[in-house]
């Protein structure tokens, strides 16, 4: 599958609040974008994949979109996957064009948890709410206690990605957070659920982002301007929840790391650039871990001393991440990544050829890997 | 004021398991086919699927396997409780649950695999199951 398709097109809605209006409405005004980006009619798309808002599961929901665009997909369907529906997405769009079931596809996401609903957010853990279980930064916040425990993981080391993502965040116009974190004043940041503060936890977000999925060769008939190919792709859901899971240190992202590089044809040493999904810190720690960029243990010393930051030798989520562009789930460093291979990012990382993107879902349930190339 | 507890809600295959926490028992299920233990309560066996399974009292040791600290409340029953930790503990038989510590600060404090034992205690007439620092 190396190189077989491309992302031809990208769009997003501006980030943080949009009172009023609805994921459909967000979802459209995406597409749109990505449709002028790839410089394509929305007669020539024939598949619509659509991850579910967050916020609010609805019924037929791709279907609703798909009546919004006025468009009767070939292939089509809503993901369930948490953050890590966007690259699974990509991926089902990839091989549905390259087994002929379809040849255009759009792949979108929005959410309304800021202006609308957060009840998806907030949910108490089952019948483990009367011991206080509730709310997603807990099981982040269990799996990071643990990592400390067992490798000697530190505050600061977390607070190494909060600064990098917040700094980079900074620079970005579109961001939703431009506010630039010191490491005193990570250290300042107050508790939500010990041992993550509040600079370790992502934003909390409005929008919609989408991409255009087609082969190689229709970006050429189609005269793409910038069509930027996929160079390869893998999933893995870990799936135990936090309290059944046998490992807390380590998630199935290695392997889907591992089937992503092998169809690429590459592995981390060859990577110039990297989009984490940095919902909390210390998964961002742990997917670089278990992408091989360092050992498993030792990505608390590895992220310290300004390698992730932009200049540094793996710069990471460049245009902010979950932390500081937006907390929509994923789709925003897809795009970030197109922008790095094309050249037009605001933080170019000078010459990048290759980006490895990841994608999460749940307390790390899913996983998802998108490797880009030129 | 007292404000209303998130209390369990027992199904058919977990109401035995909060009925035995009210008679001062923790358990849990073992597949009579593979032998497998679980936690919580569900109606086949996630290691071989099968649907003949037994209940069996755990010894009520165990070791803590990880546990947070909530600075917020997201339920107002546990306002009046911050800070409060929740815990995940691995029974020596294997299960493993969330549940709190009763005494944390006590014999050294939280620390990853250290040994812990059952300790019931009633929340507005819920037995829990808690565990305390051995």
């Amino acid at each position: 599958m190396r190189g077989k398709t491309v992302i031809a097109g990208a769009g997003h809605t501006a980030f943080g609040k949009h009172p009023g209006r609805g994921t459909i409405s967000l979802n459209v005004e995406a597409i749109r974008k990505a449709l002028e980006d790839a410089r394509i009619e929305k007669s020539v798309v024939d598949a619509l994949f659509v991850k579910v808002p967050t916020s609010r599961f609805e019924a037929m929901y791709g279907q609703k979109l798909a009546e919004a665009i006025g468009i009767q997909p070939r292939v089509g369907g809503v993901w369930d996957q948490g953050g890590a529906a966007n690259i699974s997405m990509i991926s089902f769009a990839a091989m549905s064009i390259d087994a002929g079931l379809c040849e255009v596809a759009v792949v979108s996401l929005a959410d309304n948890p800021k202006t609308g609903t957060r009840q998806a957010y907030e949910k108490a853990g089952g019948d483990d709410a009367a011991y206080g279980w509730f709310g997603i930064p807990a099981g982040y916040a269990m799996i990071a206690q643990r990592h400390m425990a067992e490798f000697g993981t530190r505050s600061e080391q977390l607070g190494a990605i909060a600064m990098a993502c917040r700094n980079h965040g900074a620079q970005n116009p579109s961001a939703q957070l431009r506010l630039p974190l010191t490491l005193d004043r990570y250290m300042d940041s107050p508790y939500v659920v010990e041992p993550l503060r509040r600079d370790d936890i992502c934003l909390v977000s409005d929008g919609a982002a989408a991409v255009v999925v087609m082969s190689a060769k229709r970006a050429q008939e189609l005269r793409v301007p910038a069509p930027v190919p996929i160079l390869g792709f893998g999933q893995g859901h870990t799936s135990w929840d936090v309290a059944q899971r046998p490992v807390l240190t380590s998630t199935i992202a290695a392997s889907s790391a591992k089937t992503a590089f092998k169809m690429a044809g590459c592995g981390p040493e060859h990577i110039d650039v990297a989009q984490i999904y940095d919902c909390f810190t210390i998964a961002a720690l742990m997917t670089l871990e278990d992408y091989g960029f360092c050992k498993k243990g030792e990505g608390g010393p590895w992220v310290e001393g300004g390698r992730i930051a932009h200049g540094g030798e793996l710069p990471i989520n460049t245009s902010g991440g979950l932390l500081s562009e937006t907390g929509m789930p994923g789709m925003q460093l897809i795009i970030e990544g197109v922008r790095q291979m094309r050249g037009t990012a605001n933080l170019q990382v000078a010459g990048a050829e290759k980006c490895v993107v990841s994608n999460q879902g749940g307390m790390m349930h899913t996983h998802a890997t998108l490797v880009l190339g030129q | 004021m007292t404000e209303p507890f998130p209390a369990p809600e027992p199904t058919a295959v977990s109401a035995p398991y909060w009925d035995a926490l009210k008679a001062g028992h923790l358990q849990f299920q073992r597949c009579k086919k593979c032998k497998h233990a679980w936690l919580p309560p569900r109606g086949e066996c996630p290691n071989c699927l099968a649907d003949q399974w037994s209940w069996e009292r755990a010894s009520g040791q165990g070791k803590l396997v990880s546990w947070v600290v909530y600075h917020i409340a997201y339920h107002p029953a546990f306002a009046d409780k911050l800070p409060y930790n929740v815990a995940v503990v691995e029974l020596a038989e294997g299960p493993r649950l969330i549940t709190n510590i009763v005494n944390p600060t006590e014999q050294g404090g939280l620390r990853a695999d250290r040994p812990v034992e059952l300790a019931i205690q009633q929340e507005q007439g819920i037995a829990l199951a808690r565990f305390r620092l051995s």
